[in-house]
């Protein structure tokens, strides 16, 4: 019953950091200078002031901002997230199409981080001081150091025109209609380039804190009653060092999970990933503020929701933590 | 009586830095029989942390042991591949740590904690493993053990963490138990019901303490012999009996001198920093005897050359001036000719 607690305090806080993002996305924009109307003119080619104004009613932009507020807000309430005049579909359906891949990048991308990043730092840390760690730290720094667009651009010369092992961008190959199994390999080939791309940054990061965090709980007093119990060397690792050392670890991801979707925008602009990140990257560019506003109230929510279920592994890993709140 | 069970012969511990050992234990010997406890006292600084953990082969880097012996059971344990140490510690010989709040894994339940050492000494099931740690949790008067043993540390309090922690050591029945400042960080109650309890555990196994402290109480309570450290160096070595009814090296006599009172529950326990002066630092150790710069009778003799260990009465004692000492006060010291 305390995670029952624990969720319903959680969906409170995701009302509350919804609602003050809206406010946020909302005035930012509209600070902004021009609005859709001059865009949409523009493209016309017939920005006639009677069609402007024509458009601006049409669209409700003529309404005071605080009218426009309102009406933003009760549609952003009702899931209704209006219509985008450039891409001629409601923006609830642009985002549904697109935040499938855009999950799929930052879930492979991360996976990827942690799984390779924690075991080299695992790893370094096991032999701290030797080469292996040397090796490790050095990879890390590398990785860390590099621009991710230069990774990514790298990597396509490299495997994609030289080798011409993958695919260079977008998710699927149209002209072959895949279905079933055909179709995922498919999309796990194209999904390579751009998780690594991604990944390897993150890779350099989680190797770095992973080592770090086992390092620090070393030289923790229940390490050396593990010694002192004669537990053997890779089990006080695993089952001592690791499991303590994860905690930091999750704590970061909840805090980076913002910034990984930042750098899939870049990412998936790179490899024409076809998910949210590119869309935002076109609606910015289109003024399609509609869209922008739409994918950005998503994609907190799509942030807030994970932070929810990071905070819920956490308390999973730490049993000092209730998930009551107070112990 | 019987042989001892633990044996150290001239054990070095120092520290390497820029290619120099700093020596922080020196030539220390002694020995512990079963059922027997063996106090080592001596002010902060003086080694016996150091001591205790390279009973373990557990000296951290950049700590080095050298020595003649530790001889566990008639086994050296100096030298020895850390494949086999690890399986001697925890199993033949087990430590209970000063800080009972940090010395536990919070990420574990303490029954898992418990049956991690048997399981890890010992080819029996998990089943098995478990009903054992069940009994010692009962046996360390932990109680609803039941329900305790899936309890995760910060759930007790730091006494029943202690108890955890002994458990954990007695869960192999060692042949020697350390225990070093096992109550330091606990209420005074508390302390006194933990000392009881490895008291009587010890009788129980016929295990051979070695307990280390500041606190004399402790010492007059719960020892059959005290070891006195000084600078590394054992400076008296004595039963307990007669330590406290004559000290001989003037450190010793400082130290009873300072307690406030002998025994006595919840008396107030003085750590040994009352004798004017500090431990001389471990890289500006004077020639001859380290505490003659705080020595009430030192003369120039004193300085001169290291004051060999000699036997006296129970024990042995390293002073120049102990003959005099003897003379000084004939009828206290009578216990030590007889
Ligand atoms: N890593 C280290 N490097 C250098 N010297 C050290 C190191 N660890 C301990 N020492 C020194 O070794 C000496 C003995 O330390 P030890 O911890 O055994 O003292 P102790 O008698 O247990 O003191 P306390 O009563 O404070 O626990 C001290 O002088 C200390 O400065
Ligand atoms: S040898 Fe000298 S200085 Fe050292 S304790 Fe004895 S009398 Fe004091
Ligand atoms: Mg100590």
């Amino acid at each position: 019953m305390a995670a029952l607690a624990h969720l319903r305090r959680g969906f409170v806080q995701i009302a509350f950091v919804v609602l003050g993002i809206a406010i946020i996305n909302f005035f930012l924009l509209r600070l902004a200078p021009g609005d859709a109307a001059q865009v949409m003119a523009g493209e016309a080619g017939s920005a006639t002031p009677e069609y402007m104004a024509a458009l601006r009613r049409q669209f409700g932009l003529d309404q005071p901002l605080h009218v426009q507020f309102f009406s933003y807000l009760k549609n952003v309430l009702t899931l209704n997230l209006g219509y985008s005049f450039r891409q001629g579909l409601p923006v609830s359906e642009l985002i549904a199409h697109r935040v499938g891949p855009t999950l799929l990048l930052m879930g492979a991308s991360i996976g990827f981080a942690i799984t390779v990043g924690g075991t080299l730092g695992f790893l370094a840390a096991r032999h701290a001081g030797k080469a292996a760690d040397t090796i490790i730290s050095i990879l890390a720094l590398l990785f860390y150091a590099t621009p991710v667009f230069w990774v990514g651009v790298m990597l396509v010369v490299v495997f994609s025109v030289a080798l011409d092992w993958l695919p260079v961008g977008g998710m699927i190959t149209i002209e072959a209609g895949h279905t079933g199994l055909a179709y995922a390999w498919d999309v796990a080939q194209h999904l390579v380039l751009p998780t690594l791309t991604l990944g390897l940054f993150y890779l350099a990061i989680y190797t770095r804190l992973m080592r770090a965090s086992m390092l620090e709980v070393y030289g923790q007093d229940f390490v050396r009653t593990a010694r002192a119990k004669g537990v053997r060397a890779h089990r006080i690792a695993v089952r001592h060092v690791l499991r303590n050392a994860l905690l930091p670890i999750v704590t970061t991801l909840g805090v980076q999970l913002g910034s990984v979707l930042g750098g899939a925008i870049l990412v998936e602009t790179v490899f024409s990933w076809p998910g949210l990140g590119r869309l935002a990257f076109e609606a910015l560019f289109q003024r399609d503020l509609n869209l922008l506003l739409g994918i950005l109230f998503c994609s907190s929510i799509v942030v807030v929701l994970i932070n929810l279920a990071v905070d819920v592994i956490y308390t999973l890993l730490d049993p000092r933590i209730s998930l009551g709140g107070t112990p | 009586m019987s042989e001892p069970v633990l044996q150290v012969r001239r054990l070095n511990v120092g520290f390497a830095s820029r290619g120099r050992v700093t020596p922080a234990v020196r030539d220390l010997s002694f020995s512990v029989k079963a059922g027997e406890t063996l106090a080592i006292v001596g002010e902060s600084g003086s080694g016996k942390s150091l001591t205790a953990f390279a009973l373990l082969g557990l000296v951290p880097p950049p700590g080095v042991v050298s020595g003649e012996a530790i001889a566990l059971e008639g086994r050296n344990l100096i030298g020895l591949p850390e494949k086999r140490l690890r399986e001697v510690r925890g199993a033949r010989i087990a430590m209970i740590f000063q800080e009972p709040m940090t010395a536990l894994n919070p990420v574990l339940t303490i029954g898992e904690q418990i049956m991690e050492v048997i399981l890890e000494h010992e080819r029996v099931s998990p089943r098995a493993a478990k009903a054992r740690a069940l009994e010692l949790l009962a046996q360390v008067r932990i109680p609803d053990a039941e329900r305790r043993f899936h309890d995760y540390p910060h759930r007790l309090s730091g006494g029943m963490r202690q108890r955890v922690v002994i458990a954990m050591a007695l869960a192999c029945a060692p042949a020697v138990l350390v225990a070093d400042e096992p109550t330091t960080a606990l209420d005074v109650t508390i302390q006194a019901q933990i000392l009881d309890l490895i008291d009587t555990l010890k009788r129980e196994h016929g295990t051979a303490v070695v307990l280390i402290t500041h606190d004399l109480g402790v010492v007059a309570e719960h020892a059959d012999r005290v070891l006195v450290l000084y600078a590394g160096r054992k400076v008296e070595e004595r039963a307990a009996r007669d330590l406290f009814a004559a000290p001989l090296h003037p450190y010793t006599r400082g130290l009873i001198a300072a307690r406030p009172r002998l025994g006595g529950r919840g008396a107030v326990r003085a750590r040994l920093t009352e004798i004017p002066g500090t431990v001389p630092g471990l890289a500006a150790m004077p020639d001859g005897c380290a505490f003659a710069p705080r020595c009430p009778v030192a003369e120039a003799a004193c300085t001169l050359a290291l004051p060999p260990l000699v036997p006296a009465g129970t024990g042995s004692v390293a002073c120049l001036r102990v003959g005099d000492i003897h003379a000084a006060e004939p009828e206290r010291l009578s216990v030590v000719h007889a």
